[in-house]
Parts: structure tokens; sequence; C-alpha cells
């Protein structure tokens, strides 16, 4: 049987692959946005910022990179080039941790980010494939229902039976197709795939190879290639990860925001591009309200007082940064709806209540503990602890 | 910093610990003289330093420190001498008794100047006492040091507190210690950064963000190369004329400029004397900042002017035993460094600090029994490289290693890297001193104390009878109890004889362990009133339930530490409001409120116990009802003890708004469905007691009426019976219903419930049972018929009445 040339795989003609085939990855990136897609790939959105990095860009490139490790640090965390311009901030947060990711990837180790949802882990996996290798779309979203074809590669049975197995009848996996163009392939909620499935990965990341016994050759992996898999913490013991795995990957944990002003900043600005695509009526986002919303998922999160001075319980809940998000939303849509068009402790009581007591039991005492102990002292937070109080 | 926080420690340095380097020169009167500017605990200018000196061969050697210690400096040469040990500079002054402000007035006169393996100046004195070269301290002598210095600009006034002998471990850090390690300062001017922090300044100006990181690669990762003396005695040369340029020192501790030139001062007239004696080549050894002065050309009158008539304290030196955590930041010795058993491990590796770091860290994570493979090790090592050249970093330091540790040993996780930091950056370690080593002060104020409390101590065991309302022995009793915080089990508390709280019986009985006890507990601090506040802290910090750091509580007020009572109040409050168990939170209570009673009694300030006290209230006021639902019968009736104590306890606490509370916690709990029977008749009759329950006969009704499974009706009346029949005797209607009820039982359920009630009633007295029976007997009787209403002859009942007021009002003294 002879080997066909893996090159003439993907892009020399254009298959009728039932896959969902991503966009090939060169075409993809400066290629016209049109303005209806409702969210664009990082590497469409800041195309302009990595044209900018690759230019100024001096330093050594990892074989396969587009952009230096430097490069790719100064992309996710902002800065400004020699020329003036500016990049913008994508991850808000410790640099140290921006760090250890690239250089994970530099010494071609496959890298798993974990967090507790609404960390950005997913935001943060898709700019750095997007500053690496130009191209976030190779990706295996790990579901209880992911195939094992999604790790590795499929068939295009009509072809199958008419030709017997061919390369032509082959569906390439993304992480197939990364390996082939030695690119960063992405795989969302690891722990979430069956083990047989993540068992996959063992041998394609210690051995960079996937073997196709069918057609009796394999691909190797160009340089480059390696995998960003991304694991929510709260999922442990769904599918954990075997510790072969595990050692296949530097871990890294991204925290929660540091600062309650980060934190403030990310709720309200997210809140007003919410607002705005929902077509909310327009209500001014009183910036106090949300300080407080922000002020009592910090607390109840991290279990003491802004001031240090009083330790409380946690609640059973994530109370994470997105939640608090959704909070101050549903509150923005009450108070525009049915109170006076402006944002009060009692439009953001219900919601605040409900994100925080999830499990009635325990965390409803966590939560009257909070009130009495806390909010009630308060000097200008008495409109605040009556409407909680009028909630609970 | 408070009065009342006690402990020790004192930073070394005025020097500010920062520097390094070295400048040479040529002294007066043809002597050699080279100035060796290092960095406190950095392992790279001791090897440095080490070297230099090995090529210099000095017949002297000058190291900054207190000048008293040169008596004491050859037990250096000790074999049992184990770093990390620390020259200790105390004023043996006389600690007044029982009011004792005294224990923070003695240990805030004491000072500590650390030595760990890898000190500069540790190396450099043991260099000269294995070449048998003269060694001698050349700081500003410690009977100086230990007396506040003038505020600067304001002769003549003594300063409020003193930056160089806060002596306390929790707020030492603060001031020029965290100058030693180049933590940004938020608000502090450019000036006091350069003076407290010139490192911290020069690592700005090469664009790191932490000095300490700075220093690292500079000097400390240098292995072989030219020395780096002289280059950082130029940076410092430069440094020390910009800061001469700016106008007054503002921002900078008081007193702080004065000292410094007092210092140095006393830093160029020792050398002096040691060219003076003749001394050819002369090594001196001192933080970097102070290497420009040294060499400065100063007339010897003007010196002698700036040193002439300071203040002096009598002082005693000797070493003591030092801990690696002792040395390490967080625990508040500023001067210190964050990292003790990195610099430990970076002075002691040969060849390949990272691959050895990484290669003990796995092993350690593998004694703990988490899985780490020699692939992980190589991975980790390639991440950290990487990273040290993602950081433009010639090798690999301690936050590379670390992150590596991270996540690639440790899968991200923050525990393992947490043990790793305690076990192997920080890397507890106790050093130890020779035998011959003078007395530590501790020892001496324990003598002191048991000379003035005429206790002497005696290996034969004899009982000692204490009435605490005599202040002598309240103070014994005091001592004793703060002996017992510091494991020194002199006394040990046995049966009291007579009545009252007013009484404790001790056995007393001193063995020869006690001294080395003693000695190990020095390095809680320097009089037994401090080290046995520090210790409580640290106990109360490391109690594992709510029930150990309440007994730290208990503890700390029988022995009388005020001091450390804010902080293990601190402590309790934070348990208090992590504990999750109701049950906890009632047991802590009714000890807590009994203390609040104690102290009253001792003296004792109680004021942050009460406010822990109205939080715990609270706490289990909140936590009260969800925690007894569904309960069992063995859990109902635990839970029934706690709702008594608690009442009791509160009832002793006396305090309106919490009896409210309590009672309005109460009244919600006993309207909910599904109560245990027994905790339901319990808390009728606690409301009833408290009168504000105004329908119990119809809840008595509802509770045994037929509707109800006997059992449950039994448990219910044996709840509310539980504290005595009398209301039975005295209420008719109550009565009745029981009566009623019992009559009306089937067969079949009356022998069900028969153990119930037996139980129930068992609990009475005789009397009261009788009594019952005898209103039973009667009940058919019209109302009317009542023999108790006999009226009260107010004229018999005077003298009664009298007397039990006047047991009332002096009993409650003492009782």
């Amino acid at each position: 049987m002879t080997v066909p040339d893996s090159e003439t795989g993907p892009d020399t003609e254009p298959r009728p692959t039932p896959a969902p085939a991503p966009a090939p990855t060169s075409a993809s990136v400066s290629a016209s946005v049109s303005d209806d897609v409702l969210r664009p790939h990082a590497e469409q959105e800041y195309a302009h910022e990595l044209a900018l990095l690759a230019a100024h860009d001096d330093r050594p490139r990892p074989p396969g990179w587009r952009l230096s490790p430097w490069a790719v640090t100064t992309y996710l965390l902002g800065g400004e080039l020699p020329d003036g311009s500016e990049i913008t901030p994508k991850y808000i947060g410790p640099r140290r941790l921006v760090e250890v990711a690239v250089a994970t990837l530099a010494t071609d180790r496959a890298l798993l980010l974990l967090g507790v949802p609404g960390t950005a882990k997913t935001w943060m996996s898709e700019h750095l494939a997007a500053a690496v290798s130009g191209d976030s779309t190779l990706l295996v979203q790990g579901t209880a229902g992911t195939p094992e074809e999604a790790v590795r590669y499929g068939w295009n049975y009509a072809r199958l039976l008419a030709e017997g197995p061919s390369e032509r009848a082959l569906v390439e996996s993304p992480l197939m197709r990364a390996m082939r163009h030695g690119m960063v392939a992405r795989v969302e909620e690891l722990t979430r795939m069956p083990g047989d499935v993540q068992d996959t990965l063992i041998t394609l990341l210690s051995e960079k190879t996937l073997p196709v016994p069918e057609l009796n050759t394999e691909v190797q992996a160009r340089r480059g290639f390696t995998v960003i898999a991304t694991a929510n913490d709260r999922d442990r013991g769904v599918n954990e990860l075997s510790s072969a795995l595990r050692r296949r990957f530097n871990t890294v944990v991204l925290p929660l925001p540091e600062s309650e002003a980060d934190e403030v900043e990310i709720v309200s600005r997210r809140v007003a591009r919410l607002g705005r695509s929902l077509e909310l009526p327009e209500a001014p986002a009183g910036l106090e309200e949300i300080r407080r919303v922000v002020t009592v998922f910090r607390e109840l999160r991290a279990g003491v007082t802004a001031d240090g001075r009083t330790r409380l319980k946690s609640p059973s809940g994530t109370l994470s940064t997105a939640e608090a998000i959704s909070v101050v939303t549903s509150g923005l849509a009450l108070a525009a709806h049915f109170g006076d068009g402006v944002l009060r402790a009692p439009d953001i009581a219900g919601g605040l209540v409900g994100a925080v007591v999830q499990d009635p039991a325990s965390d409803r005492v966590v939560w009257q503990e909070y009130l009495e102990t806390v909010v009630r002292d308060r000097p200008d937070w008495a409109d605040f602890y009556r409407a909680c109080r009028e909630v609970s | 910093m408070t009065d009342a926080t006690p402990p020790p420690v004192m930073p070394r340095a005025g020097a500010n610990g920062s520097g390094p380097d070295a400048g040479g020169a040529v002294g007066a009167g043809g002597a050699r003289v080279e100035v060796f500017g290092i960095r406190h605990h950095g392992p790279g200018s001791a090897r440095a330093l080490r070297r230099a000196l090995e090529e210099f061969k000095p017949d002297a050697v000058l190291v900054e420190g207190p000048p008293e210690a040169d008596a004491i400096v050859d037990l250096a040469a000790d074999p049992d001498m184990v770093p990390p040990v620390a020259l200790l500079a105390y004023a043996p002054g006389e600690p007044p008794l029982p009011g004792d402000e005294a224990a923070s007035w003695t240990d805030r006169r004491a000072a500590f100047w650390p030595f760990a393996e890898f000190s500069p100046e540790w190396q450099a004195v043991r260099y000269a006492l294995e070449e048998g070269v003269a060694v001698r301290f050349c700081d500003l002598p410690a009977a100086n040091q230990l007396i506040p210095p003038v505020p600067d600009g304001a002769p003549g006034e003594p300063a409020p507190e003193r930056p160089e002998a806060t002596e306390d471990a929790e707020n030492a850090g603060d001031a020029e210690n965290t100058g030693d390690v180049g933590e940004g300062r938020g608000g502090a001017t450019a000036e006091e950064d350069i003076r407290l922090d010139p490192l911290g300044w020069l690592a700005r100006a090469a664009g790191y963000e932490d000095a300490e990181r700075w220093w690292d690669d500079v000097v400390e990762h240098r292995d072989g190369g030219p020395s780096p003396f002289p280059a950082i005695a130029e940076a410092m040369a430069e440094l020390r004329d910009r800061v001469a340029e700016r106008p007054s020192a503002t921002g900078l501790p008081s007193g702080y400029a004065a000292r410094e030139e007092q210092r140095e001062a006393a830093m160029r007239r020792t050398l002096r004397r040691a060219v003076k004696d003749g001394f050819d080549r002369i090594a001196v050894v001192c933080g970097a900042w102070h290497v420009p002065a040294v060499l400065a050309k100063v007339p010897a009158a003007r010196d002698d002017q700036t040193l002439r008539g300071l203040p002096k304290a009598k002082v005693s030196m000797t070493w003591v035993p030092w801990t690696h955590g002792r040395l390490a930041e967080r625990s508040g010795y500023g001067a210190g460094v964050r990292s003790p058993g990195w610099y430990a491990h970076l002075f002691a590796a040969p060849d390949r600090p990272v691959e050895r770091w990484l290669t003990a860290a796995a092993g350690l994570l593998r004694q703990e029994g988490l899985h780490v493979s020699s692939a992980h090790v190589i991975e980790a090592v390639r991440l950290a490289e990487a990273l040290a050249a993602l950081r433009d970093r010639p090798l690999a330091g301690l936050d590379e290693v670390t992150e590596a540790t991270r996540a690639v040993l440790c899968d991200g996780a923050d525990l393992p890297v947490e043990l790793v930091r305690r076990r192997m950056v920080v890397g507890e370690r106790l050093g130890s001193v020779p035998d011959d080593t003078p007395m530590v002060p501790l020892q001496r104020d324990l003598a002191d104390r048991q000379r003035r409390l005429r206790l002497a101590p005696s290996a034969d065991p004899r009982d000692l009878e204490l009435d605490l309302r005599r202040d002598l022995d309240l103070a014994r009793s005091h001592l004793l109890h703060r002996l017992t915080l510091l494991e020194v089990d002199w006394g040990t508390p046995a049966e009291s004889r007579g009545k009252g709280t007013f009484r404790e019986t001790w056995t007393l009985c001193w063995r020869p362990e006690f001294d080395v006890e003693l000695i190990e507990a020095s390095a809680w601090g320097t009089t037994v009133a401090g080290a046995s506040a520090a210790r409580a802290e640290a106990m109360a910090a490391e109690a594992g339930s709510l029930a150990e750091v309440t007994a730290v509580v208990e503890r700390c007020l029988l022995a009388d530490l005020g001091a450390a009572l804010p902080a293990v109040m601190r402590i309790l409050a934070d348990r208090a409001a992590l504990d999750g168990d109701v049950a906890h939170l009632m047991d802590a209570l009714p000890a807590l409120v009994r203390a609040l009673r104690y102290g009253d009694v001792r003296g004792t300030g109680t004021g942050p116990l009460g406010t822990v006290v109205d939080g715990l209230v609270v706490r289990v006021c909140v936590g009260l009802v969800p925690a007894s639902r569904g309960l069992d019968d063995d859990a109902a009736r635990d839970l029934l003890g706690r709702i008594d104590r608690t009442h009791s306890a509160l009832a002793l606490l006396d305090d309106a708004a919490h009896t409210a509370r309590w009672h309005t916690t109460l009244a919600t709990l006993v309207d909910r469905d599904g109560l245990h029977g027994l905790l339901e008749g319990r808390l009728t009759r606690l409301l009833l007691d408290a009168g504000i329950l105004p329908d119990v006969p119809d809840r008595m009704a509802r509770a045994v009426s037929s509707g109800a499974a006997p059992v449950r009706a039994a448990a219910w009346v044996e709840g509310f019976l539980s504290e005595g029949g009398l209301v039975l005797v005295h209420d008719d209607v109550l009565l009745r219903l029981v009566d009623g009820w019992i009559a009306g039982l089937p067969a079949g359920a009356f022998t069900d419930v028969l153990p119930l009630l037996r139980r129930a009633f068992a609990e009475f007295a005789a009397a009261e049972r009788r009594a019952i029976g005898d209103r039973v007997r009667h009940l058919s009787d019209p109302p009317s018929a009542r023999p108790l209403d006999d009226p009260v002859d107010p004229v018999r009942a005077a003298p009664a009445t009298e007397t039990v007021l006047r047991i009332l009002a002096t009993g409650g003294d003492h009782a």
C-alpha cells in the first residue's frame, strides 16, 4: 500500500467531508469578518494587533510559532510597542500565570488550564492558540458523548465503502490536523470526556504520533504542535484525569480576580456590554450597587470581610465573577422594566440571595449569619439590609 | 506596635540589612583596609566574601555587630554551636511584679543579631576563628542601641518607639526591615526608599520589581568570576551621594538618621582602633549601605563627638538558638529573607542547584504520598529554565523553581506547594548553642521572679496553697500558670481543698530538664510573661478545634496574659465564625461566659472576650433552628443539654439584648413542625419560665392530645418537667392536663410510655413528688379549697427576708 504524502491532505483538494471542517489555517486570519458574526475568533478580532506584534518581533521564535514567546506574553497581558501602538490586555491577572503558560508551550509540553467556572480558561486558551499558531479553531469540545474519532480520526463512510480505506476517505480530527501542521490544538472541558477518550491523548502527547493502522501509516507531529486543555475545578471526580495523562500536562490554575477594583471593573464593563446586546432600556448602572454585589461576592468567597477583621463561612456555590455579572444584569432588567429605572438595592437583592443560597439548608445559615453579623452593622447599607431581609 | 505585645526579636539592622559589596581602601598608618559590603543573609555574598577573605588574608576581621559580643565570639568556633543562632543583647533589668506593664518593658530592651550558615557575617567570624585571626564587632554598642534614639530634629525628647529595637516578632516587619528585601512600600518618599532599601532602589533602576531577585541575578547566582565587592561599593557611594543632595530626611522613622550616623561613627572608630593596635591587613564586613561611610575620611574627633555621652543601658550578651522560621520574613523578622531554606541550599549545593532542589522537592512530595516521577522532575527543570529564559534571567531562581514545582510536580495545586514552601523554602531548622553559653535571659527572669515571690525551686515535691485574694499568691499563681504554658511543669495543679474560686492548690517539683525547656522557650521571649504570651498566641493559632482555643483563652486569663489576649481572641472569633457546627459554638459559650465573669474576679481586662461572646450568641441563635431539625432521641437529648447550658450561661451573662435574641430564637424554634418532643417540651417550659409564652396550657393540651403519638407526648412531658415538677404543684390546669392524658392512655400505650414518665418523675425531689401526689388526690376538689394560699405574715417573714438579702448582697463578691 502506498503511503500518501501527508502534505497533500487537507489543503490541496476540497473534500466533501461530513465533519465540520475548521477553516483552513492560512486562509482564515485576515479574511474579512462579516459584521453579523455574533462572535469573531480571537485571531480575527485582534488580527491587527497580531500583525503589529509580528512586525516588531525580533526575538527568536520556537519552530512553528507565529510569534516569539515574549511577544505572545505581550499579546496576552497588553503593552506598548516601540512605535507607540498599543496592545490591549486580553487577560487581567497575575503575570506569572501567563509566563508559566507560555513557557510550557515553548517547551512543547501540553498545558492544562484549571479553574472554577468564570475564570477565563477558555478565553485564555483561545488567545494563546491565536497568538502562537495564528489559529484558535482547532478545537475539540469535551462532553460525556465525545467519541474517540473526535480526538483521532474518522471515516467518510461513502468513500470508504466505494474505494476502501484510503487517505481520501480519512476524516481528520482537529488534533490530527494540528499535528500535521505543527499548531496548537485546544481541548475544552477535558474532564467531561469519558476516560477511554482521554486515554487516547496519552500516546498522542508522549509519542507525538498518531498511528493510522488501517492505512499502515501514521501522522508524526511537526514542531510547534501542542495541546491546550481546559478543565473545571468543580468537576473533580467526574472523569478524573488518570495520573498518566496528568503527567503529560503542566497545570496552571486560574484564580478569581485579585482585587475588588479589578472585579468591579470587569463586572461593570461586561454588564454594560451585555445590556447593550440584550437591548435593555438604558438604565444608569449604579456603580454603588455593583460595588456592593462585588463586595458581597468577594467577602463570602474569601470567607473574610473586606477589612479583614471578621471571618465568615463560605457558601457552597462558586460565586464567580460571571455570576456577579448575571446578578447585576437581571437587577438592571428589573429596574428598567418594573422599577424607576435606577438600579437599587431591592432590584438586586432577589438575584443576589438566589446566587448565594444554592443549598437551601447550609447556605441559608451562611447567608443569614452574613446578613446579621456583617451587613447589618454597615452604616450606609441599611437599604440593602432591609431589601435582603425581605427576600431571605 | 502596641506596648502590650511582648515577644522578642529585633532587627539587626540599623544596617537595614541590605547590602552587598565592598570596596577596598588603604587605611591610615600604612595598614591595608578592605571593606566588604555584604547583604545580610545572602548566600552569594557569603560565598564571595569567604573567597575574598581567603585571598586577602587579613590579620583582623571587623564584623558589623555589637562589640559587647567580642567576649563570647570564641564560642562560635565550638563544634556544638550550630547555626542558625543569634547573638542576644538584653538588659537584665528589674522586671517589676504584678502590675506587669513590666513584661513588655523588659522585652523591649532586648535585641537579636541572627546568623545562619549562609550569613556572610557568620562566614567571616568562622573564617577568622579558624585562621586564628583577631575578630571584633564594630557596630554601635548594644548598650547604646537599647536606648531609643532621640528623634531627628527634636533633641532631648525620647522617641516613643525605636525602630531598631522593636522586639516584637509580629511587628518588626515594618520600617527598615522590609527595606531589606525591597518589598514595595506604597506611598513612601523616594528618599525614604533609598535609605531604607538602597538595593531595592538599585534594582528598580535596573528594571527589577523585586530587589531580592535583582540581587539573586547580580550576586547570588554568580559562582566564580571577579569579586563583586568593588562594583557594589561604587554603586552605594553613588547612591549615598544622591541621597545626601536631597533636603532633610522626611518620612524616615524618627531618630533613624541620627542613629545611622552614630553607628557609622562607631564603625570608623573601631577601625581606627584596629589600625592603632597594629594590625596590617584589616577586613571590614558590613552592610553594603555603610561601605562608603566606613571609607569616608572623617576626623576622629568628630566621631568621638558624635558618640560622646550617648545614654547607655546595662547589657548582657549571650548566644541563643535560632530557627529558620524566625529568619524568614513571614514571621516578622524583617531583616531576614523570605527563603532561608533556599538560601541554605544555594550555599550548600556544590553545583546544579535547580536540579538538586527539584529532586529534593520530588522526594519530599513522595514522602507525603504524592506520585512524582523522575519524568516530572525532568519536565519541571525544563519549565523552570524556559521560564527563566522568558524572563530574561541568567539562571532559574526561586520564583521559577516554585512555578515549575506548582505546574508540574503539584498539578497546579496550592497545598503541596505550601508544603514545599514550609519544609524546604523556609526549611525549619533549629540551631543549638554549646553548654557553656551564658545563661539565657528567660532563666534569669525566672530566677528573679522566684526570689521575689519566695518560691525556691526544689526537687522534693511539696504542696502550695494559694489564696488568690492576696497579691503575692495571685502573682505566684500567674507565674505557675505561665510556666505551664511554656511546658515547664514546675507546678501541677492539685485538687483544691477549700471551696470557692479564690483558692488554688499546686504541687511544686523542680526537675533539671526544665533548664533545657527554658533555653528552648527563650526563642519565645526573654521574660516568662513575654514568652508565655507568645507561646499562647502560637498555641491558639495552631489549635485544631474551637474548644482548644477556648482552653487557651482560659489559660491566658488564669496566667494573666493580657498581652496575648487580643491575638488569641481574634483567633477565637475567626474559629467561631468558621465553625459550622452549632454544637461546638454552644459548647464554647458557657466556658467563655464563665471566663468573662472569672476575669472580673481576677481583675483581668475582658473587653475583647465580650465581643467574641457577642458574636457567638448571634451565631448560635442563627444556627440553632436548622440544627434542631430531624434529630433522633440521642441527638435530641444532647441538644437538650446544650440548650440548657446555653440558657444558663446567658442567664449568667445577663445581657438584655442577648436574652431577647435567645428567647426569640427559642420561640421560633418551639413552633417548628417536626421538632423532637423532648425539645419542644423543654422549650415550652423555658419560655413559660421566661414569661413570654401565653398559651402554655393550649400547647400542652395539643402535645398530649390523642392525635399525638404517646411516645412523643411522653417525651414532651419529660422535656417539660425536666427541671423540676414544682410547676405541676402550682398550676392546676397543667396538672389536670397531665393527669387527664395519663388516665386516658390505652393500656398498650401506657406500658410504652411508663419508663419515660418514670424517668421524668424520678428526677424530682421526694418532697416534690409527694406534693404532686397530694395535688392529684385533691384534683377533683373545688379550686377554692387550696391549702397553700395562706396569707403571708409580713412581720414574721421580715427577719428571714433580711437575712436572705444580706447573703445575696455580700456573698456575691467571692462566690
